[in-house]
């Protein structure tokens, strides 16, 4: 009844090309922003930071990232966890400072940078790794490109792992993110406030998913789209194939940098990196994009939301209220999200965007059935 | 002192062409600057090119006026003895042709006679063994297809070959690529030069919309179009990218007769309103004729004829490679 585009005309070409051309789209979007910005960090404690909307938050991403490279260049990467790596450990060394050394000797120590430049330096160092790691996509497509990038994840697991410059020489082989504050307020470290931490994750996403937005509706989402889609014809009309590729490596990176960058400091606190960067993770942001919707923003949130809400989800209904074991209800949650992969990709391989888009043309002509 | 050769009649593409003549005129005053920056001489009965040796570049020969009141411009490209070769198999069997500025050049011939080996030359998707492909006047060197796309050669395919998961705007908007420039941070922030250039490209993109009369599909996923609507958006895209030389594979096939028609008339206005060089590829021998400058006409490989429909059309060897000729 309210979602219409009656009434609601574009004069210009820069309206018809905004993010949300339907009014009603657009007092929803600024609706949630404002909830999501001014409400929630006067509501929120440290259970509902922890399990729910920093995961959330930082998954978001994430999912944005992959679904940049999978979903909109068609390109399959699995290296999604490794690359958080890079982000978590180069934000770790940008916090602490990051020291030269040339023949066992120190050359210098850069001084620690703020943690906001350290979760950008993050994404940055991520965006240059990822670039390096998308080089062979010019040559390989499809399943063989994905065990190309899967090559990436173990790499960089193994580096992390092996090299103890990269976690500051410390005994443990962990990383642990000190205590930075921003403006005065804590960021990281085990005292932080869950407000504090929301909002800073808060801010990346949100500024993530507006760059994201906008690359994708230009022209570089459309050089990425065309070499998806139909990568000689893309390359007849004018695409440089390789430049297409490695930007979407690059942008993609950047973001999972990022989220990396995010997942270690201001969630984890500590890290370990075979654990909590492992091929799982890259399973996961990829379950994430598959469930959400190839090739969609919105399907990038929906994703992450929905893994990231169905353990707790599966925990409070069936350890609180129906008591069952635990161990029981976290092999459900399995169980779950490995068959809805498989009915996602038969019945709905476009996800739970594709299905909110089919539900919006509905609300279109509701009540009405045409 | 470079040698200067006399041609029959026709135009100067540029003054380049005649600079450091030795028997250039002292003065061109039939020269007249048309609005594009050319210079373009009407009533001279004489021209003078540079020759570089190597063939020369002929980058200035006659042009002249068609039937139907089009001015047909001099040669913007040419295949010169292309040999194109996959393994022990001549695809293309040293072939020359020319396309000059503002025709419609046809290509026919059998099934395998390599005519889209030839466009495929022509869009840099092939490199030939041997042979040199001239255009505007200079030799190009090896390229990649999107560099050649870049040079403003635009071209459709024999099988669709559309972004299905992007809507037609989305699809006609891709022709604009070679015209968009803004870098990735630019991108990022969308509002200013990004939003700029989006909307310059849209108008343009909306021009040729509007042209090829598929407004009301402008939002449609490409997946869910019908054939001959496809085809309508292929022409588009390659439209929208304003190409100086336009290939057209097959665009007509698999339509009905009504489809034909429209696709017909839409070439012809394409050349006609945007000035656009055509050359295609076509089966259907009545279009073939009906809309075309002047046609090549290969077979295995090899090219048995060239000029006007006319003269295509009473050549014995083409008439042969068509009807077969009986051997005894």
């Amino acid at each position: 009844m309210f979602y219409r585009e009656a009434g609601d005309f574009s004069t210009t070409y820069a309206e018809d090309q905004q993010t949300f051309p339907i009014k009603f789209d657009r007092y929803r979007y600024y609706v949630v922003l404002f909830i999501a910005i001014v409400v929630v960090p006067f509501f929120i404690n440290d259970y509902w930071a922890n399990s729910l909307l920093l995961p959330f938050l930082i998954y978001a991403i994430a999912a944005l990232g992959l679904n940049i490279l999978v979903g909109y260049c068609g390109q399959v990467s699995l290296g999604t966890g490794g690359f958080m790596a890079v982000g978590a450990y180069s934000c770790y060394k940008f916090m602490t400072g990051v020291d030269i050394w040339w023949g066992g000797e120190l050359l210098f120590r850069l001084p620690e940078f703020n943690i906001f430049f350290s979760v950008i330096m993050g994404g940055l160092m991520t965006a240059l790794v990822g670039v390096l790691f998308g080089l062979p996509s010019l040559r390989i497509k499809g399943f063989y490109l994905a065990v190309a990038t899967l090559a990436a994840q173990f790499f960089l697991v193994w580096l992390f792992n092996r090299v103890s410059w990269f976690y500051n020489y410390s005994a443990s082989g962990q990383i642990n993110a000190p205590e930075r504050d921003l403006f005065g307020v804590l960021i990281t470290g085990p005292s932080t406030e869950p407000w504090a931490t929301y909002l800073f994750c808060l801010f990346f996403t949100i500024v993530c998913a507006v760059i994201a937005r906008n690359m994708t509706r230009g022209s570089a989402g459309r050089k990425w789209m065309a070499i998806r889609d139909m990568d000689i014809a893309a390359e007849i009309i004018g695409v440089n194939p390789l430049r297409a590729k490695l930007t979407a490596f690059m942008v993609s990176s950047f973001f999972v940098g990022i989220s990396g960058a995010l997942f270690f400091a201001v969630y984890l606190g500590a890290v370990e990196v075979g654990e909590a960067f492992g091929i799982q993770k890259s399973f996961l942001v990829l379950f994430m994009i598959i469930i959400g919707g190839l090739g969609s923003i919105f399907g990038s949130f929906a994703g992450a939301a929905f893994l990231v809400l169905l353990p707790v989800a599966l925990k409070v209904v069936g350890v609180d209220w129906f008591g069952w074991p635990t161990d029981i209800v976290a092999h459900l949650n399995l169980v779950i999200v490995g068959g809805l992969i498989i009915v996602f990709l038969i019945a709905e391989p476009h996800g739970i965007a594709q299905l909110w888009r089919v539900a919006k043309e509905k609300l279109r002509l509701w009540p009405f059935p045409h | 002192m470079r040698r200067c050769r006399r041609l029959r009649r026709g135009w100067l593409r540029n003054e380049r062409a005649t600079r450091g003549c030795a028997d250039a005129p002292p003065a061109l005053p039939q020269l007249c600057q048309l609005a594009d920056g050319r210079a373009r001489c009407e009533v001279a009965d004489e021209l003078y090119w540079k020759d570089e040796g190597r063939g020369g570049v002929k980058d200035t020969v006659d042009s002249y006026v068609t039937a139907d009141g089009r001015t047909i411009g001099p040669v913007v490209m040419e295949m010169k003895n292309i040999t194109l070769r996959f393994g022990g198999v001549e695809a293309i069997k040293d072939i020359s042709f020319d396309i000059r500025e503002g025709e419609i050049r046809a290509i026919i011939g059998p099934n395998g006679a390599g005519k889209s080996s030839m466009l495929n030359v022509i869009s840099g998707f092939y490199v030939p063994q041997e042979g040199e492909v001239w255009y505007k006047g200079s030799r190009r060197p090896a390229m990649k297809p999107f560099q050649v796309a870049q040079q403003g050669i635009a071209r459709t395919f024999q099988n669709i070959a559309l972004f299905e998961g992007m809507s037609v705007l989305d699809n006609v908007m891709t022709g604009r690529l070679t015209h968009m420039k803004t870098g990735l941070f630019a991108q990022s922030l969308w509002k200013g030069k990004a939003e700029a250039e989006e909307v310059e490209n849209r108008e343009v993109a909306e021009k040729i919309i509007d042209f090829l009369e598929i407004q009301a599909i402008r939002k449609t996923p490409v997946a869910r179009l019908p054939y001959g609507l496809k085809k309508r958006v292929e022409l588009a895209r390659a439209l929208a990218a304003e190409p100086s030389i336009l290939l057209l594979d097959e665009p007509m096939a698999g339509m009905n007769v009504e489809e034909k028609e429209d696709m017909s008339r839409f070439i012809l206005d394409v050349n006609d309103e945007f000035g656009t060089t055509i050359a295609l590829i076509e089966h259907d021998m009545g279009v073939v004729m009906d809309l075309s400058d002047r046609v090549v006409v290969m077979d295995y490989g090899k090219k048995i004829g060239d000029g006007t429909p006319e003269e295509v059309r009473n050549n014995q060897d083409v008439i042969d490679a068509y009807l077969g000729v009986a051997h005894d």
